[in-house]
């Protein structure tokens, strides 16, 4: 970003980027298909879009919006939608007679659309929403999320989005792996496919952080009085920030779909939202490595490290008191108390992996400030 | 006066502005001409600042009208607001006299340019990158353009005009330094140089002197001549250091308490018994 820092942070961190994807890919040749590993990876991948899209808005624009699971919905249904076998349709809409689109299209083409039309309602939705200042701001995302979920499990538009009923049969992540003639996996790419997306996407974000228009957001999240003294639109900057991450929070829902290998609206709740929301603050709010880091880190937690909290552990023949199921939520809330009351700044605070890397400390004034 | 010559850049016609009951600016008329340093001075509280905001978009002023460069960019009418409230009534009227009301981003596109008295700058980027935000307005390039980073000419250009400015007020070795760790002195330089950037051919400056000591206050004045010969600007400011105002200024207008009690040069100012009383206070007895 500053005219004479040194290429080499840069070249390592790409480099240890690398190593990663060539680490996933061996690991999903070598280890069993059904490790825990895998599970954790995935999600973890579709869990760092979703953070670093919402980073963009909450931490780069400074708008404080909690309307990521809504987008994610719109982008999962309209995955789900337009990629479900023709031939599988009467069955997925068994009570629409087949649903009205009897279509699909590749892949690819549907997380597009997916995006799309997510960006597509942030632009509807921000008309009015991005009048408002944060809080305020926060809750009528919040509502518009709301009301998306309702709307989407709404009968009267069941030959579309089936209703409350779930969508299921569209193309997963087990679809990416080879196989060959007679079934069996030959090269296994259901981890690295999702690894890929999000890395693509992820580096899209930062490509726009670090463009003009990233400073020019970065400038509105600063002062925005200031910013429109520059010339900055904030109108324009604002809703283009809204819409780009909107765009990817609709690309991670339509992942999530593949995740899950089934999509219904009632899943999408502002619970989701706020897993996201705290994703972004444990890993710092306004660095794209910070929020990858913690997704994983959180979806590690919750859905593997943390596991045993939830069952009987016996040490020897004394019977560990406490552990019973729910017990890992309990733990789990107090590691995010601990990381809020001592970590403020979240894990990364606003640096990237380069500013680690090199050692003229930028971050060195802003302490002493 | 109402007729504004291809000279008058900046020229203020009967601005009041009201908050509420309060009067911040009552009946402001004045005139800018091209190469002029005019300072706008006045007690605290007189209104300076408001007559800048009202100048560049932030306050929408109660009436008034503000050329730039003979346009209006900022009209408004004695019943602007009360029109605008019963807009849904008598809607003919409302569409004849609603404001031309401009947003301060497209004021700042046409060429005027401002700091801020409380210093506004941008706290999580460095100096650098205040200037290079700048130079944001001016883009050729559209988002996809920026994001593929297809538009490195402009980059370049704008980071070495950025490069250029910071040098020109003397920051060049503070440029990777962040914004809010730079001494106060350096902070207002680093506004100028930022407003510089969005290349304006009007400059407001409002109070770039506070806080500055004897010596420093000095060298900004001969840095404001500099860069208005430099940059072919017109500068307008909002200044209390009067040694500075009187050095530099071509004219002055003094403000008290919304109203324009004198303007002149600044021989004439000094010797200005109604502003002497403004400025000191005067005996009843």
């Amino acid at each position: 970003m500053n005219q004479k820092k040194s290429k080499t942070p840069m070249i390592v961190t790409l480099v240890l980027v690398a190593a990663i994807y060539v680490a996933v890919f061996i690991a999903e040749q070598t280890l069993p298909a059904t490790s825990m590993l895998f599970t954790v990876l995935k999600k973890g991948a579709v869990y760092a879009l979703v953070a670093v899209s919402m980073n963009l808005l909450n931490g780069f624009t400074g708008i404080f919006s909690l309307g990521q699971a809504g987008f994610m919905l719109v982008g999962a249904y309209v995955y789900g939608i337009f990629t479900i076998p023709v031939d599988q349709r009467a069955s997925v809409y068994q009570y629409f007679d087949g649903g009205i689109v009897q279509f699909t299209v590749p892949v690819v083409v549907a997380m597009i659309m997916a995006g799309l039309a997510a960006a597509f309602f942030a632009f509807l939705i921000g008309l009015p929403v991005l009048r408002l200042k944060s809080d305020y701001l926060a809750i009528a995302t919040l509502g518009f999320a709301e009301i998306i979920r309702a709307i989407f499990q709404w009968n009267g538009l069941g030959p579309v989005t089936n209703g409350s009923n779930m969508l299921r049969a569209f193309p997963n992540f087990n679809d990416f792996n080879i196989r060959d003639a007679s079934g069996n996996t030959v090269v296994y790419l259901s981890t690295l496919i999702p690894f890929i997306i999000a890395g693509v996407c992820i580096a899209l974000i930062m490509l726009l952080i670090n463009s003009g228009y990233g400073r020019a957001l970065k400038a509105v999240r600063d002062d925005e009085v200031a910013a429109e003294a520059m010339g900055i639109n904030l109108a324009h900057h604002k809703r283009l920030a809204f819409c780009i991450s909107s765009f990817f929070a609709g690309v991670g829902g339509a992942m999530l779909a593949m995740y899950q290998t089934t999509v219904q609206a009632k899943s999408f709740t502002s619970a989701m939202t706020y897993e996201i929301l705290l994703i972004v603050v444990i890993g710092g709010i306004g660095s794209v490595t910070g929020s990858v880091f913690s997704s994983f880190l959180f979806v590690a937690c919750s859905e593997w490290w943390l596991r045993f909290l939830d069952e009987k552990q016996l040490i020897g023949d004394f019977e560990v008191p406490l552990l019973r199921t729910g017990f890992r939520m309990v733990v789990f809330s107090v590691i995010i108390m601990i990381v809020v009351l001592f970590f403020r700044r979240g894990i990364m605070g606003d640096k990237e992996l380069p500013d680690l890397l090199s050692r003229r400390n930028k971050t060195k004034g802003r302490a002493a400030k | 006066m109402s007729e504004t010559k291809s000279s008058q850049v900046l020229k203020l016609e009967n601005i009041t502005m009201q908050f509420g009951g309060v009067v911040a600016i009552n009946n402001l008329s004045l005139e800018v001409n091209q190469g002029e340093i005019v300072a706008l001075i006045g007690p605290n509280g007189a209104g300076k600042t408001t007559a800048f905001n009202c100048i560049t978009g932030v306050y929408e002023p109660t009436n008034g009208i503000v050329y730039f460069n003979g346009k209006p960019i900022v009209v408004n009418h004695p019943q602007g607001k009360m029109i605008k409230q019963y807009g849904g009534i008598n809607g003919d009227m409302y569409v004849k006299q609603s404001p031309v009301a401009h947003t301060p981003d497209r004021i700042t596109h046409m060429g005027i340019a401002r700091t801020f008295q409380n210093i506004r700058l941008f706290k999580s980027q460095t100096a650098f990158e205040n200037v290079l935000i700048g130079t944001h307005l001016r883009r050729t390039s559209n988002i996809f353009t920026a994001t593929f980073h297809l538009n490195m000419k402009e980059e370049k250009a704008n980071r070495e005009k950025a490069r250029n400015l910071l040098e020109i007020v003397g920051l060049s070795d503070e440029a990777d330094e962040l914004a809010t760790s730079l001494p106060y002195g350096k902070q207002r330089r680093l506004e100028i140089a930022r407003a510089l950037a969005t290349d304006p051919s009007l400059l407001l400056l409002d109070e770039p002197a506070a806080g500055m000591n004897p010596q420093e206050t000095d060298e900004l004045g001969e840095f404001i001549v500099d860069i208005k010969n430099r940059f072919n600007l017109t500068v307008f400011m909002i200044e209390h250091h009067m040694n500075l105002v009187m050095d530099i200024s071509d004219r002055i207008y003094v403000l008290d308490f919304g109203k324009q009690i004198a303007e002149g040069t600044p021989e004439e100012i000094q010797k200005n018994p109604v502003v002497i009383a403004a400025y000191l206070g005067v005996d009843d007895e």
